[in-house]
């Protein structure tokens, strides 16, 4: 039994969600918070990856970080080898397979905090960036904890985007999702099945772990 | 010094009818009180000039800084505007001890100075021993100090307080009374404190600006204004006037004198300057200045006989509720009246006051 694609996916999914909490976690400020012009477009096109079919958002993937994008060919010369079709192409994958969820539920954790506190922290002079890090964030601890860790179940559980762009490369870039796709389509059915049920085991624990941060949260307020 | 034109309009909704606040302030050294019944526009007031709401039109002045106006399009954020504010439920961030909370404030200051003065705080306002705790383990007169040190330490160029006393027991309310009185004397800028409890009013207030429906209907000294309401609305305010509706039947300026008709009864009063005989106007006389005296054989001229409706023990003595009028005595006075068979109220000339 090959668990190699057990633990790329865990790399991966923690990874990605690292990257979607520091970045997601100012954009769901910002979107809580911020006053200006165009922040419904930002919002529609922040929740799009959740409608968008994953081939689409894939495409899209390969155009902006593919060999031949700006992007990718300073990732290239930065790093000496390409992004797409590598462990972190799936990094990439899984952070924008996980973003939208985490900045729509950390908005949420956000905005549930009493303002009355933001303004006591503005009228005594903080900048944004204190009151978002010593007061709003301190203050929506474990509902944000609680979006972070679905953020990771989700990070973990990618499969198109991932194949477009990382592939299917067993023992490099074959995560989970795409290690049960390939052992069905061989008849694999004994890896199919193990790796179904420690995923499903593994999310049901996550899930778990969120609820149990959110009915926490419930209680303390 | 402070100084605000505000104007700001909100649009009817579904649940709300229209309201525009419209008032003009100048606020100097001291504390100021806005009072008013609920929903006048005190509160907007003060979001207005701390920077939480913008008003549609006008001018906030903060001693020589421009904290907004309208017609240049200035208007400073709230983290730039040094206006301390102390909130209704004191908004101490429950993440933090107290001294976190205070230390938080001085972020201003360099390094060495801020730990200086955030221990001052604490021992100023006597919290040093619970420096340490977080707000939820603090009683509710150490949260309110807590959150005026917290609102001082940051140095701002007006303090204002949004009900402080709302929720606390009459001995925690002295003991408030009591810090602010404090705060008065040592801190050189304007204190604007927003309450609809008059005696709150009345205890603190150096000025005294009175709030109906988004407009400041009177200004004036305290406690002189209780003396001297302008208008009906602002006796009724006030809420300790019996207002009697009179027509005037006799003037005589050379004696101070005067006669008026109330409920068909005449009453003797002082000479009213700029009123005519046949006006009708209204008369305020407060219950604790007018008299209950035995009934005589004959009343005089300024004696009325009137049904009593009930009697009803307040905190100060003893309230008489009679047909459309009301008196106030101590206990010990009532006490001595009480075997009248019938009551006769009697009105001191001077206490009577047209509106």
């Amino acid at each position: 039994m090959d668990w190699f694609p057990l633990w790329l996916s865990l790399r991966v999914a923690t990874l990605a969600t690292l990257i979607s909490a520091m970045v997601g976690l100012p954009l769901a400020w910002w979107l809580a918070h911020g006053k200006f012009r165009g922040k419904g477009l930002l919002d529609a096109l922040v929740t799009l990856p959740l409608v968008l079919p994953p081939t689409v958002l894939g495409y899209y993937l390969l155009i902006v970080i593919g060999r031949n994008s700006a992007f990718g060919s300073l990732y290239e010369s930065a790093t000496g080898g390409p992004l797409v079709f590598t462990w972190q192409g799936a990094v990439v994958a899984a952070v924008l397979h996980s973003l939208p969820l985490l900045v729509k539920s950390a908005r949420a954790a956000l905005e549930a905090v009493d303002h009355t506190y933001e303004k006591a922290a503005r009228s005594l002079g903080a900048p944004e960036w204190k009151v978002f890090w010593q007061v709003s964030l301190p203050l929506a601890r474990l509902p944000v904890m609680a979006a972070i860790t679905l953020a990771f179940a989700r990070a973990l559980g990618d499969f198109g985007v991932t194949l477009m762009v990382a592939g299917n490369i067993p023992g490099r870039t074959q995560t989970v999702a795409v290690a049960i796709y390939d052992a069905v389509e061989a008849g694999d059915g004994e890896t199919a099945r193990t790796l179904v049920l420690a995923v499903s085991a593994l999310a049901l624990v996550i899930v778990w772990v969120a609820e149990r941060l959110n009915s926490r949260a419930a209680a303390a307020s | 010094m402070m100084e605000a034109r505000i104007r700001k309009k909100f649009r009817s909704g579904a649940d709300s009818s229209g309201f525009t606040l419209d008032v003009h302030l100048r606020v100097g050294n001291g504390i100021t009180v806005l009072f008013g019944p609920s929903g006048a526009g005190k509160t907007l007031t003060l979001d207005a000039i701390a920077g939480f709401s913008d008003p549609d039109e006008g001018r906030i002045l903060l001693d020589d800084r421009i904290l907004f106006d309208a017609a240049a399009k200035v208007n400073l954020p709230p983290r730039e505007r040094a206006c301390g504010y102390v909130f209704q439920n004191y908004a101490l961030f429950p993440n933090m001890t107290l001294r976190e909370n205070i230390y938080f404030a001085a972020a201003h200051l360099p390094r060495v100075e801020r730990h200086k003065r955030v221990n001052e705080a604490l021992e100023r306002f006597a919290l040093k021993d619970v420096a340490g705790r977080k707000p939820n383990q603090l009683s509710g007169g150490q949260k309110q100090r807590g959150s005026i040190a917290r609102a001082l330490v940051a140095e701002p160029g007006v303090l204002l307080l949004d009900e402080p006393s709302r929720g606390l027991d009459a001995l925690l309310r002295r003991d408030l009374y009591d810090v602010l009185r404090e705060v008065r004397s040592d801190y050189q800028a304007p204190i604007i404190l927003v309450t609809h409890d008059l005696s709150e009013c009345l205890e603190l207030a150096d000025h005294v600006l009175i709030y109906r429906d988004g407009q400041i209907v009177q200004s004036g000294e305290a406690p002189a204004i209780v003396e001297s309401p302008t208008s009906v609305e602002v006796a009724r305010m006030l809420g300790i006037f019996n207002l009697l509706p009179v027509e005037i039947l006799a003037l005589d300026p050379g004696r101070n004198w005067s006669k008026v008709r109330w409920n068909g009864m005449d009453i003797e009063g002082p000479y009213f300057p700029g009123h005519f005989l046949g006006d009708k106007v209204t008369l305020s006389v407060r219950p604790a200045d007018l008299k209950v005296v035995n009934r005589q054989e004959k009343l005089a001229g300024n004696q009325v006989a009137v049904p009593l409706r009930r009697v009803v023990n307040t905190a100060e003595g003893v309230r008489l509720d009679f047909e459309g009028i009301s008196v106030e005595l101590s206990q010990s006075e009532y006490t001595t009246k009480t075997d009248n068979d019938s009551w006769v109220i009697e009105f001191p000339a001077q206490a009577l006051r047209v509106l």
